[in-house]
């Protein structure tokens, strides 16, 4: 057994929610640039600099890269030899939450009663979390603000085996082509299939954690991923929706076995502000 | 393309959809909640926070300034969530929107008749939009909190034309112009 203090962990989950909104991470500038060769359109290409030059300001100027400082996602890994001391462990999150957007000066923008009266939390919490236990004895925390434009553009669907790889190809590219320009192109592509209907939306959105276009270990998802990215860079949407030959980054898909009467499928859309920032304690 | 806001009318008929302009003047912010009150103070006869006549709306909550700063990150929402407010204003003399994505048929439509205009900015480039922000002071609804209506003065604020007074449209003929037939 190995004890871990609660207080570190809300002031390390407080920190990564700043570090997150202002630091985006070296894989997405990487692919940024290495796609601002490649896109064919002027006003695209014009795009992809300013974003570059924004996420520049950001991190100099330590200020959020984009005004949707998100829903705060918490994924924890919490080892089975590990002992949260000093207080609730999901309260350890939240308040982390709470001082992180603070501040930060992050914009709160949970409300409650989401079908009537929509009031503000006025801390961003609560934040989704989501917890698994695994062996040893540490906690891995990685903290992604997501941003709502991307997210209101995600899908699941319930498809018929027979349906099988085209239909999933399908359903993503259809997918896509509806979002057009709402999830801030170009973005990444989470796709989660298999499973049940609440785990194939988790499996989408943990796939986002995936260093951007590494490929997926199985050389089948790898190929589905890479069949998926060219028929969405066929579609035009480009950069901002304004024309262009990048509409995502890349395609990040998780696969797990299903029921034999069902082939689920999820898709968890990523704006190009593709933020998470971990730690392990 | 350097334009003034508020818009004057014959600026408004030379633009065309994917024109680059650099906006200098006054702007408010408004998302959800506040198009929500707009409308239904409008429904009660009740006035506005602002007379919308001639003026231009931006889709932004803001993140929070820190001490020093003038506004947070202030980019772009997605527009689409208040195209069921947006025909009412425009009838009602609104000339400018910018936001960022599609926007309905209605609101297109009522662009076109009324000659108004569409503009997006760059979809999460709030740092890099912060900086062409002058100065922002609430003059609505204060208690929305980041989704009250404030007065931004702004000097060369970068917006592309989304949707014109003549029914163009960057997004389709920007995809329709770099889509590609399936191998």
């Amino acid at each position: 057994m190995r004890d871990i203090d609660s207080k570190k962990i809300t002031e390390t989950v407080a920190r990564l929610c700043q570090e997150a909104n202002f630091y985006l991470g070296e894989d997405v500038l990487d692919s940024l640039k290495q796609v601002m060769d490649k896109e064919e359109a002027p006003l695209g290409r014009q795009v992809l600099e300013q974003i570059l030059e924004n996420a520049s300001i950001a991190a100099k100027e330590k200020i959020p890269l984009c005004q949707d400082t998100g829903i705060t996602v918490v994924y924890l890994w919490l080892g089975q030899d590990a002992h949260i001391v000093g207080g609730d462990l999901y309260d350890a999150v939240q308040e982390g939450v709470r001082q992180g957007y603070r501040q930060g000066y992050l914009r709160n923008s949970i409300v409650t009663r989401p079908f009537s009266a929509r009031v503000n939390t006025n801390d961003n919490t609560p934040a989704m979390i989501h917890a698994e236990i695994v062996s040893g004895d540490n906690l891995r925390i990685v903290v992604m603000p997501k941003g709502e434009g991307s997210e209101n553009t995600s899908r699941l669907t319930m498809l018929n085996p027979a349906d099988g790889r085209q239909g999933v190809i399908d359903f993503v590219v259809r997918t896509v082509e509806e979002a057009g320009s709402d999830p801030c192109p170009p973005v990444i592509v989470g796709l989660g299939i298999g499973g049940t209907t609440g785990r194939v939306m988790i499996l989408a959105k943990m796939a986002l954690l995936r260093k951007v276009g590494e490929p997926n270990p199985d050389p089948e998802v790898a190929e589905l991923e890479r069949e998926i990215l060219e028929r969405v860079n066929r579609l035009g949407i480009g950069p901002q929706g304004f024309g262009g030959s990048t509409t995502a980054l890349a395609v990040h898909a998780a696969v797990i076995p299903c029921h034999m009467s069902a082939l689920p499928v999820a898709v968890n859309m990523q704006c190009h502000a593709a933020r998470y920032k971990e730690a392990v304690l | 393309m350097d334009i003034i806001s508020p818009f004057d009318p014959q600026v408004i008929e030379k633009l065309r959809a994917g024109d680059q302009v650099s906006i200098t003047g006054v702007i408010y912010t408004a998302r959800d909640a506040a198009h929500r009150r707009l409308v239904e103070a409008m429904d009660c006869g009740e006035e506005l926070p602002f007379d919308i006549h001639g003026q231009t709306i931006y889709y932004t909550a803001p993140s929070t300034a820190k001490p020093g700063q003038v506004i947070g990150a202030a980019g772009p929402t997605t527009s689409g969530r208040m195209d069921a407010y947006s025909p009412r204003l425009i009838a009602a003399g609104l000339k400018g929107m910018i936001g960022k994505g599609s926007r309905s048929r209605e609101v297109k439509d009522a662009i076109k008749k009324h000659k108004a205009i569409y503009f997006a900015a760059i979809g999460g480039a709030g740092a890099l939009i912060a900086r062409s922000i002058k100065n922002a002071e609430v003059v609505g609804y204060k208690d929305l909190g980041a989704e009250a209506i404030m007065r931004l003065e702004v000097e060369n604020f970068h917006a592309i034309v989304i949707n014109d007074a003549h029914g163009g449209d960057l997004f389709e003929e920007g995809m329709a112009k770099y889509q590609k037939e399936l191998k």
